[in-house]
């Protein structure tokens, strides 16, 4: 993929997705985690995501409760950031003359994770392409040096580039593939019309808050553990990430109350800060 | 005379946070160049989307020099007072100047050039600036609202020098980020800038830029036989998005007009910041947009147009979803939703809202007869009313409260009228049954057996009105009833808990809804008595149980609050009455009766108004004020006579007084009984002369103890006469 050769040149780590159910590129580890701490960082991969509340049964042309992200980050933020991404966005074929691309303020937060940033929108054309964001804290701890991330919708850039209204007429191979032309929707329209059944009607609410609860216990238990003098740190937030998740099937079940909305917020926060800061400390150990 | 010129480039500021920052950056420049003793002859900061400029006009280019005497110690003091002020002012005895016997310094201090002097009040500016939020970035601890690029500082066409975190001031900048052809400019001064700004597509006026955006946009419109809806909020918004603002007209789908209006708008706004388009004299919209590039693209916009047509698509499908979605979940009235909002807690101390929708219903009940509605249908207006918070559409557009639930409510009673509706198809067993007969499912939608109609359907969709200054008064009998018990319940509510308005903080607009109700009762003519309806909304508040608890604390919270509340409404009051060029004073003159009927208020004011225009009036008003100042005097030598005067025949004034007083009597009760304040008024005129010439030929302060006494008891009644239609003493003037 062009982003990849774009940023690799460019002095990314190209990484692979992490494998738990997220619900943005950003929560990879390779993001929250590596955010933190004084060590420069550069990485892009490609992150699967899910947005439960999202799921429109296939119908609307492109919103989708499973999608993918690209996800870079660059800790400290280079002073050309700004040219930098949209010179990506000319090396995947976008012709900056010809449309309307605007930075329109939208600032970052995620408080699931305790983590805020400030940025923009990116804009082409009134289509959200990007996420541009200066994070100043992650996990309640301040980022420093800043780290800038930029979050790009895969499947909408793909949209403009092949020109297509409907993500499900995106083409998917090589049309001249023994397969036959498969499109985006050959690929993923089941897996839409299922999940978005599943997301809104078929989930068990009480077993997803069995399943929340055991995480929260989970977590602390992994982070007392340790090897070779380092803390568990990374499998605990995969748990932390898990129970995310599993909030977001509750969202989208219509399961959980204005009022506990905070609650179960602050809860799953609380558990990523016990994460962030064994992080921190460990960075700053191995530093030492 | 020299000239400033500062530009702060960055990368995209908000377009909420510019005019505050163009306001700012002139208030810090103007105080910090003042302080320095630095008059300018002019001053305007300018902000857009990626720069904050400041040019000032005239500045001198040095300060003024300043001389100061200080005075020092005697000349015959101890030698280490002598030489405490000579380290002090750094001067040697011989150039000291003895006064009368006083030592005094003369202290020049030589003026320093202005170039020094903007170098630290930009870096001050820069350090302090009050951005809302800020950030730092790279390895930097400087704050801006977005990484700051370059500093263009120029005094008088030298570059100041200057660095802040490493930026080093110069006499560069950069124009528009796609269309210019260079990317870097150079500007010694205003002019220089200005044009090459515009010669690289940059408009920096905030007011140009939107002059250029409505003429384009009224331009493109017309010649496609179209009208803008104009949005003033969003043209300031899109204003600070474009530096190079282009109006651009796209097409819609016209199958999407089948949605509201209000949906479409509020998608186009929220969204996308499209202004909306309509045919003249049409009420529906048109199935086009205009969005504001900030691109002239080599293609016309064609490219550009079209991208936003597809965005604008899907965010109307997304909207089709949400109104299908919602429309699904009631199929068979709001019920579902009644039961989501006792999961919505409407404020920590005031239950949930499903509790807030129990005392709506309750108070909306009350107050129907006071407005000619039926108190079962305002109830089951009430009760329906704040069913589209639950909704997904409202959900995503808050703004859309009460238009939604109106929308909800006539589909649910078209569908009640198509027997074949989706309704009864989608239902099961006894249920289908039920539906297929629309009166039976008509009103086992409701309670009471109280029918879902037009009336009901529109109380929901106008109870939140009037929401600004701007907007009509709903006067439909059951929309002002649940209009009233919805701000009703939102005062004793905040009162109960002590969530006053108080100085600039209103968390919870409890102003703009008190103004509302104001208006809600003025213009729809409803006699509520505020301070016993006041106790009524609190005991019917303690028997819904509302979590106060301690039945006591609520009596004396009831008694307590009720006036607090009458007064907060009374300042409300006198703002209205005052935009209306009413004066303050009256309304207080006219609050202080204890009267609590807004309308009675008015009509006093008015009435009094007019009065006091008359030369009866504003006679008669100085009678009052003579008349109080001597009873003021005599009372502080001892206590008032008490008791009715009685009738003397000399002086003739003096009994002429008591027969006009006595004739006052009858004639203001026979007014005020029926509210006819303009024939109190009259009456009252009739005592002007009586007064005048009682003042004019009467001593009140006779050696006789007994003819002063029944002069003061004569006073006491004029000023008692009066006051039963305004008091008087609280009328300046």
């Amino acid at each position: 993929m062009r982003l990849n050769q774009y940023w690799g040149d460019r002095g990314c780590l190209i990484l692979q997705p992490h494998d738990e159910q997220v619900g943005a590129g950003t929560l990879h580890p390779a993001t929250v985690l590596r955010a933190l701490g004084p060590k420069p960082w550069n990485a892009a991969y490609v992150q699967p995501s899910r947005r439960p509340g999202d799921g429109r049964y296939g119908e609307n042309p492109n919103r989708l409760q499973h999608y993918y992200q690209y996800q870079v980050i660059l800790k400290p933020n280079p002073a050309d950031m700004q040219d930098l991404y949209l010179g990506s966005l000319q090396a995947i074929g976008l012709d900056l003359k010809l449309h309307d691309i605007r930075f329109v303020e939208d600032d970052w937060e995620n408080p699931t994770v305790g983590a805020w940033g400030l940025g923009w929108e990116v804009w082409c054309d009134g289509m959200e392409v990007s996420q541009y964001t200066y994070f100043q804290q992650v996990g309640g701890l301040d980022v420093f040096p800043v780290a800038g991330e930029l979050t790009y919708g895969l499947e909408r850039l793909a949209m403009y580039v092949f020109g297509v209204d409907n993500v499900y007429d995106l083409p998917y191979n090589d049309p001249d593939s023994p397969l036959g032309a498969l499109s985006y929707g050959d690929v993923f329209l089941d897996n839409e019309r299922q999940h978005s059944e599943a997301n809104f009607h078929g989930y068990d609410v009480a077993v997803l808050k069995g399943q929340f609860e055991d995480m929260e216990r989970q977590v602390p238990l992994m982070l007392e553990r340790s090897y070779d003098g380092d803390h568990l740190v990374l499998p605990a937030y995969d748990m932390v990430l898990k129970a995310s998740h599993l909030f977001n099937l509750m969202n989208a079940r219509g399961a959980i109350a204005v009022a506990e909305r905070a609650s179960y917020i602050g809860r799953i926060r609380d558990l990523c800060k016990l994460c962030a800061q064994a992080w921190v400390d460990q960075q700053g150990r191995n530093a030492a | 005379m020299p000239q400033l010129l500062l530009e702060l480039f960055s990368e995209e500021i908000p377009a909420r946070m510019q005019a505050q920052a163009a306001r700012d950056l002139e208030r810090m420049a103007r105080d910090g160049l003042g302080k320095a003793g630095l008059i300018s002859e002019g001053l305007k900061a300018f902000a857009g989307p990626r720069r904050l400029t400041l040019v000032v006009e005239g500045l001198p280019v040095a300060q003024p020099d300043v001389h100061e005497e200080l005075k020092g110690p005697k000349a015959n003091a101890p030698e280490q007072a002598l030489e405490g002020f000579l380290r002090k002012t750094g001067l040697t005895r011989e150039q000291l100047v003895e006064k009368d016997g006083v030592l005094f310094a003369h202290v020049h201090k030589a003026g320093r050039p202005t170039s020094e002097i903007i170098a630290e009040l930009v870096e001050q500016i820069v350090r302090g600036f009050p951005w809302p939020k800020s950030m730092t970035w790279g390895h930097g601890k400087l704050r801006w609202v977005r990484p700051l690029k370059r500093i263009l500082c120029v005094f008088n066409r030298e570059v100041v020098p200057l660095t802040i975190d490493g930026i080093v001031a110069g006499d560069l900048s950069e124009g528009h980020r796609f269309m210019a052809e260079t990317r870097v400019f150079r500007a010694r001064d205003f002019d220089e800038y200005h044009e090459a700004l515009a010669g690289h597509f940059v408009v920096l006026d905030v007011e140009e830029r939107k002059q250029r955006i409505l003429e384009g946009a009224r331009t493109l419109c017309f010649a496609r036989g179209l009208e803008l809806v104009e949005d003033e909020g969003l043209l300031d918004e899109v204003a600070g998005l474009a530096e190079w603002p282009t109006p651009i007209l796209g097409d819609m789908d016209p199958a999407f007009l089948d949605l509201p209006p209000e949906v479409i708008r509020t998608s186009m706004r929220t969204h996308q910041k499209y202004f909306a388009v309509r045919k003249p004299g049409e009420a529906g919209l048109a199935p086009h947009f205009l969005v504001v590039a900030n691109n002239v693209a080599p293609d016309g916009g064609l490219e550009i147009a079209r991208g936003n047509a597809k965005v604008l698509s899907s965010r109307l499908s997304d909207a089709r979803f949400f109104w299908a979605e919602d429309v699904k979940d009631v199929k068979d009235g709001f019920e579902p939703w009644l039961k989501k909002l006792e999961g919505v807690t409407f404020h920590a101390k005031l239950g949930t809202m499903a509790e807030r929708v129990e005392r709506i219903v309750a108070l909306a009940r009350e107050i129907a007869p006071l407005v000619g509605a039926e108190p079962d249908r305002a109830a089951e207006a009430a009760r329906l009313a704040k069913a589209d918070l639950a909704s997904q559409m409202v959900g995503e557009f808050p703004e859309l409260q009460g238009i939604m639930g109106g929308y909800y409510a006539r589909n649910l009673i078209a569908s009640f009228d198509t027997p074949t509706s989706s309704a009864a198809q989608d239902d099961v067993g006894g249920e289908a049954q039920k539906s297929s007969h629309p009166e039976q499912a008509r009103s086992a939608v409701s309670k009471d057996a109280v029918t879902l109609d037009a009336e009901i359907a529109d109380a929901i969709r106008d109870h939140y009105r009037p929401q600004g200054p701007g907007d009509a008064v709903p006067t439909a009998p059951l929309s002002v009833a649940v209009a009233l018990a919805d701000k009703l319940d939102m005062f004793a509510g905040f009162w109960g808990i002590n969530e006053k308005p108080t100085g600039s903080k209103d968390p919870f607009a409890l102003r703009r809804a008190a103004l509302g109700f104001i208006r809600l009762v003025l213009e729809n003519d409803v006699r509520l008595r505020l301070r016993a309806f006041g106790n009524q909304v609190i005991d019917l508040r303690r028997k819904l149980g509302d979590g106060f608890g301690d039945p006591m604390f609520v009596r004396q919270f009831a008694a307590e609050n009720v006036e607090s509340f009458l007064d907060f409404l009374a300042d409300r009051l006198k703002v209205l009455l005052r935009d209306q060029g009413k004066r303050g004073d009256l309304v207080d003159a006219v609050f202080a009766l204890g009267d609590d009927d807004l309308v009675r208020i008015v009509a006093r004011v008015e009435a009094l108004t007019t009065f006091l225009a008359t030369e009866d009036g504003t006679n008669l008003l100085q009678g009052y004020k003579r008349a109080a100042n001597i009873l003021k005097a005599e009372e502080k030598k001892g206590p008032l006579p008490t008791g009715e005067p009685s009738r003397v025949a000399e002086p003739a004034e003096e009994g002429a007084l008591f027969d006009a007083l006595a004739a006052l009597g009858p004639k203001l009760d026979a007014a005020l009984a029926v509210e006819d304040f303009t024939g109190a008024m009259t009456a009252l005129a009739a005592l002007r002369a009586p007064v005048d010439a009682f003042f004019d030929k009467v001593l009140v302060n006779s050696d006789v103890p007994a003819e002063r006494d029944n002069r003061l008891r004569l006073l006491q009644q004029v000023q008692s006469a009066m006051g039963r239609v305004a008091d008087f003493s609280l009328v300046t003037g």
